[in-house]
Formats: C-alpha cells, structure tokens, sequence
C-alpha cells in the first residue's frame, strides 16, 4: 500500500516533530509511506478567507504531487476537509475527483482503512482530548453532541490500549477553541476568549496534555497557554500513538 | 441604506471582550440554553428523522411557494381575513400605517415580530406619532432601553438582572436596586396590563402560515400575543413570505421542534391559532417579500429561507455567545443572521459571513437542516468577488497564492524566515501582529520536517546506502 504522505505547510515549518511521528506510525503498521517533497499547503487559507478562486495553483500542485498514490494519509483534519471538498482541476477533473476520495486523515485512515482498533502505547499522563471541528464536523471522526445518535470516536478508541493514558471528558465536549484560520486573527478577542475558555474547561479536569487531530487548533491553545505560563503542554496525537519505542 | 455607517463584527466583539464577567456570563446562560436543548431532542428517538422530515417540507414550500401563496391568500380571504402584500420594508410599514390611519389610532400594542424590527416599523411608526409598545418582557426591556433585540427569541439576553432593575427603575419607578426577577416580572407585567386594555391595535408576527386553511399559529410563552389580539379591534399580523407550511397536519412536526431547539421546552406555552376574526374585528395579514425572492434566486443561499426562528444556532455558535446579538448590527444576529443580511446589503454586511469559525454546530442543530457554516463559506467567496474585502488583503492573498503554488519558491521562503507563520494563518493585512496580542508565537524549530525526512527516511538512508 503507498501512502502519500500529506505534512500541512505549517506543520512542515514548525512541528516537523508531527511529520516524523505520523511518518514513523504509519511505517510501523506496515505503510510504505512517501513524502513527495514538491508540496506546498492544501489552499485552505485562502478559501476560508473568500479566495477559493486563487487556490487553482495549489490544486494543481497537490495533484501534480499526490497522482500515483493509493491513499493520501494527513495528520490534520482541518486540511483533508478542505481537500476533499474542495480539490478541483479543470484540466483534469478526474484525477481531482479520485483524489477526493483517497485522501484521509490520520486517525480515520488507521481506523478505516488499515483496520487497527487500538494502539499500544506508553504515555502516563492525564490527557484532555480538543476535538477539532472540522475533522469531528466536517469529516466525521466522532460522534456530534448536537445530534441525537449513539457515541463513537475514532481517534479516543485509537488511544484505549497506551498504557498510562487517563483520558479525561470534558464538560464541553466538542466547542471549538476558536482557531478558525485567518479568524484567529480577522477576530482576535473572540478567538483568544475563545481559546481561554477551551483551555480552562481542561484546567477544570487537571490534565497534562491537550491532544487533538489538528495542530492548527493545538498551535493556537499552545500560544496561549504558554503566554498564561500554564503548565499543561499541548502534543499532537501522532505523537501519543508513536509513543512505543521502535 | 449602504451608506449607514457600521461598527464592524471584530470591532463591536472587541469592545463587549472588555467585560469578561459579561461575556462569561452571556456565554454561560447561552450554552445552559443549548444544554437544554440538547437533552430535550436527546429524548426523542426520532429526532432526526423529524429535522429531515421538517427540511422537505420547507424545501417544497419554496419550490411551490407561488402556489402555496396564492392558496394561501384565497382561503384567508374566505375566511374573512384582509391580505396585504408589501414588496419590501417600506411598503410593509406604510401599510401598518394606513391600517392605523383608517380606524384613526394612535397607540398600537406588539407582540414580538422580528419582521417589523427587519423593517424598522417601530421607527416609522414613532416618526408619525404613533406609540408602539413592545409587549413581551425582554421585548419590552429592550425598548425601554432604546436598544434593538440582541436575539430573536431572548432579546433582552445581554442584559442582566442588575440592568433590567436600572432600566425598570428609571422607566417605571421600582425600587432602586431590587434585583428580584419576580418583582421585576411583576412589575412590568402590572405596567403592561393597562395597555393590553387600552389598546385598539395588536400587532403579531407569525410562525406558521397554513395554505390549506388559511390561518395563522403564533408561538409564545407568555400570551401576550393573545393578549393584544383578543382584546384589540384589530389584529396585524406581518409575515415574511416563508413562514408558509402547506397543510395543518405539518404543524406538528413544526411545533415538536420549534421550542425544543428554542429553549428546550416540548412546546410552547401558547400556540394559538387565529383563522377569522370575531364580529365586527378585523385581521389583517401582512405579506412580506423584502429580498426574499432574491435570496430565493440565489441557489446556494435559498436554504436560509427555511428558517424557523428557531435561535438554536446563535445559543450553540461559540462565536455569537462571545460576541453579543448587537455585534452582528443586523435584525437577526448569529449564524443564520449573517447568511440573511449580506442578502439586504452586502456592503454594510459583508464582516459578518467571517464572524464564524465554521465549526459547523449550527448546522447540526438547526431544526430545518439549513446548511449555515457552507453558506457561511460560499458568502465569503461571494462578498470576495463583488469586491467587498480590503485592497490590502486581496493584494496579500494574490502573494500567497502565488508562493503556495510554486514549490521552490515555497522552500526558500519557508526557510527565510518561516514565511508560513508570518503569512498563514491570516496574519497578513495586519499591520501590527494580532497573533502575538494575547498568545505566544510557536517555536521555531531545527529543521523543518522535509528537511528531516531529506536525511532520515528510507528513501535518503536507501541512497546513502547505494
Ligand atoms: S437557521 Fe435553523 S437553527 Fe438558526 S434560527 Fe433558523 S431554524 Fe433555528
């Protein structure tokens, strides 16, 4: 099986420690895993902000760079959601559109596709899990508090067997910490409050760690807790699930 | 109107952050709202079934809403109610006006229509000598104040008790500084009799419409719409042209989801039917379009009209709770107000399809199964593309897009300075670092991850090895 592996533009440039776990795990449960080195970012920035029409270069760049592989594996929900809805090609509209389809996002992908259940682990610590919207939402990693259907979770069932691991629940189980792309900046004091306010909601349960899918949204609680001097750290949940020494 | 000058979302948020006992609270009651909502849907097993079942019904209602209205306005008529239509704000306020004029009125009494706070009719009204008085509590506040409602279904939510006790106080004599809601209540409700009996006048809005019978069911949980329209000679009811549902047995469904997404209640306290008026009354019902056949014209924003006014997606948006009803400067605030008012005038309102994370709860509790967070998204590209955004960030975006589609312009760039923070995400058009206000930057690590994976994966250990 040859995975594409798919390192978000931000991540690549300041927590290539993600990359490395996500590459490392996926080589563990038996990928052959390839990082084509000509990719850039999914576009998602500029859509969000209302310039979808600019992303054509970065389609095309995705696509030049991603043909060839049978699934593209991501460690960011937020960037798979993007791409799956909204990776076009004129040119070649077909490519895009089997693209659409191969492209998954790291706790899914395990789940789903590879059919793993659970991972081993070792990572002893009080663990607080933020739940990014768009891979909870968009791309329906876990169960929604706002509907009215049974609980499930892809990424909490991934963590059952580490050893050491208390996950904690919340008591907003899946409010958005208010990240948002360019929002955390165009609405500064309502993504901060917001941030402040996912972050207390963890103090409350005394964790750790904050996990999550996305490094984006864990980027932003990072840069604030760090301003607040909190204790807690924030670590992708690569890095957890990589926990167990090759 | 585009020459209104407007705070903008960021701004007016901006300023209401300053108080975080206020936004705490605000957010707090709201999501205690949610809450409840949460667990009244929660109980019942078809719940789903019943948001999907409500959706197809409005999705025909606005396939066939010519039909639905023409049968509509026959059978009111039959039943002895007088139809008007009002293409737009101006004509609906003008007509409330002759109806007043006609039966010579000076005094009218409201019950909470959030059509006649789109149209500005309490303005109007005032500016021919008219008085209205907003009837419902919060309604009621809220005018006393001289304020708008910050939301449709609890206007006075930005308010606390301390500032109901203020306002009540200076308008009608409490005692200062008694906080007691049921003296507060009282109070107001004692205030609110009087006029009730003097009243010629009743206005009400409409939450169904039913084409099959000509009537019309007004929600409320207090009864002053019935109030008003019982002891008035004549009775208005102004309806924007979506409230319509096709047939009476439709209304149940409606009803079950209505004041569950609402509040969490099974079901309103009154939901009273009016279909013809006593001897020797009037009803009168106002039909209203006022950019409705515009967004219905719109494919991608047609959903929005199935709104029920229901307020669950300002209750669940994280954004509306931090932000406050006022900061959307619209009649209806929040999620499904910054779909709506862009529609009205997208100058004045272009901020407001970006006051949103799309985090997608709205979507997931609107009783109607509006799809808000896409609409959201597709009004950006919109607003983008009729040239309502900043010079300065288009100039950025194009940058962006031109280094994000070039690998090796994205390397170096990448290494200079880590061109990815300082331009995703969002900080450019930003002069000073709105990052860096209220949290810290990440670090900067050793080497990027390609750089890592150029030395350390198997491909690279395969080549040394060659
Ligand atoms: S959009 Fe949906 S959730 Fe929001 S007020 Fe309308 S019906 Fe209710």
């Amino acid at each position: 099986m040859k995975i594409g592996l798919f390192i978000p533009c931000y991540v690549d440039q300041f927590y290539p420690k993600v990359g490395i776990a996500t590459y490392e795990l996926l080589q563990k449960l038996g990928c052959e895993v390839h990082f084509p080195m000509g990719q850039t970012c999914c576009g998602q920035p500029m859509a969000n902000s209302g310039y979808q029409y600019l992303t054509k270069g970065c389609d095309a760049n995705f696509i030049a760079n991603f043909a060839g592989f049978d699934y593209i594996v991501c460690p960011s929900g937020s960037c798979v959601l993007h791409v799956k809805e909204h990776l076009h090609d004129e040119k070649q509209e077909e490519v895009a559109a089997e693209m659409r389809k191969k492209v998954f996002e790291l706790t899914e992908f395990i789940t789903d596709i590879l059919k793993v259940d659970t991972i081993e682990g070792n990572f002893p610590y009080r663990v607080g899990m933020h739940v990014s919207c768009h891979g909870q939402r968009g791309l329906k990693l876990s169960q929604m508090t706002e509907l009215n259907a049974p609980f499930f979770s892809k990424p909490e069932q991934l963590l059952h067997n580490i050893k050491g691991l208390d996950l904690v629940s919340l008591s907003r189980k899946d409010e958005c910490c208010g990240f948002g792309g360019t929002f955390c900046v165009t609405e500064e004091a309502v993504s901060v409050k917001m941030g402040q306010d996912r972050i207390k909601d963890h103090e409350n349960h005394h964790v750790d760690y904050i996990t999550g899918g996305d490094m984006s949204c864990l980027m932003h609680l990072e840069g604030i807790l760090k301003r607040q001097k909190s204790p807690i750290k924030t670590i992708h949940i690569a890095e957890i699930l990589n926990s167990l020494e090759n | 109107m585009s020459s209104e000058k407007v705070i903008p979302h960021s701004e007016a948020a901006t300023r209401f952050n300053k108080d975080v006992e206020r936004v705490n609270w605000h957010d707090e009651t709201l999501w205690f709202v949610r809450e409840k909502r949460d667990k009244s849907a929660h109980q019942i097993p078809d719940w789903e079934l019943l948001r999907e079942t409500a959706s197809q019904i409005k999705n025909n209602v606005l396939s066939n809403i010519h039909d639905y209205l023409i049968e509509f306005e026959a059978n009111a008529q039959k039943n002895g109610i007088i139809v008007h239509w009002a293409a737009d704000a101006k004509e609906h306020n003008e007509i409330v006006h002759s109806i007043m004029a006609k039966h010579d009125v000076k005094q009218m009494v409201k019950s909470k229509s959030m059509l006649t706070e789109e149209c500005h009719l309490n303005d109007y009204l005032a500016e021919k000598g008219i008085e209205v008085i907003d009837s419902d509590l919060g309604e009621y506040i809220v005018q006393l104040r001289k304020e708008p409602p910050s939301h449709i279904v609890l206007p006075a939510i930005h308010l606390k008790k301390e500032d109901v006790s203020e306002t009540f106080h200076e308008h009608l004599g409490t005692q200062k500084g008694n906080i007691d809601p049921q003296y507060l209540t009282e109070s107001a409700r004692l205030s609110l009799r009087n006029t009730f009996l003097t009243r010629k006048v009743a206005l009400t809005g409409v939450n169904f419409a039913i084409a099959e019978t000509g009537e019309i069911v007004v929600c409320t949980n207090e009864g002053n719409a019935d109030m008003g329209a019982h002891l008035a000679d004549v009775h208005i009811a102004c309806m924007g042209f979506e409230k319509l549902i096709p047939q009476r047995k439709h209304l149940g469904i409606f009803l079950r989801l209505l004041a569950r997404s609402a509040t969490g209640q099974p079901i309103t306290t009154f939901s009273s039917h009016f279909k013809k008026p006593r001897d020797g009354k009037e009803i009168h019902i106002v039909i209203v379009d006022n950019g409705r056949s515009t967004q219905l014209g719109r494919e991608d924003f047609r959903n929005s009209l199935k709104c029920i006014r229901c307020g669950a997606c300002m209750n669940t948006c994280p954004v509306y709770r931090r932000s406050g009803g006022h900061s959307y400067h619209n009649a209806v605030a929040g999620p499904i107000g910054s779909i709506l008012a862009p529609n009205l005038d997208m100058s004045k309102n272009a901020d407001l399809p970006f006051a949103s994370t799309l985090c997608g709860s709205c979507t997931n509790v609107c009783p109607v199964k509006i799809d808000i967070h896409d609409q959201l998204y597709k009004w950006r590209q919109v607003l983008v593309k009729e040239g309502h955004t900043p010079k300065a960030k288009t100039v950025a975006m194009k940058t962006m897009a031109t280094v994000l589609a070039n690998p090796t312009i994205f390397n170096i760039a990448g290494k200079s300075g880590r061109f990815v923070m300082k331009n995703i995400p969002g900080l450019v058009n930003n002069k000073m670092n709105k990052w860096y206000d209220q949290r810290e930057m990440p670090e900067v690590p050793e080497e990027s991850f390609r750089e890592w994976y150029k030395k350390n994966s198997r491909e690279a250990k395969a080549k040394d090895n060659e």
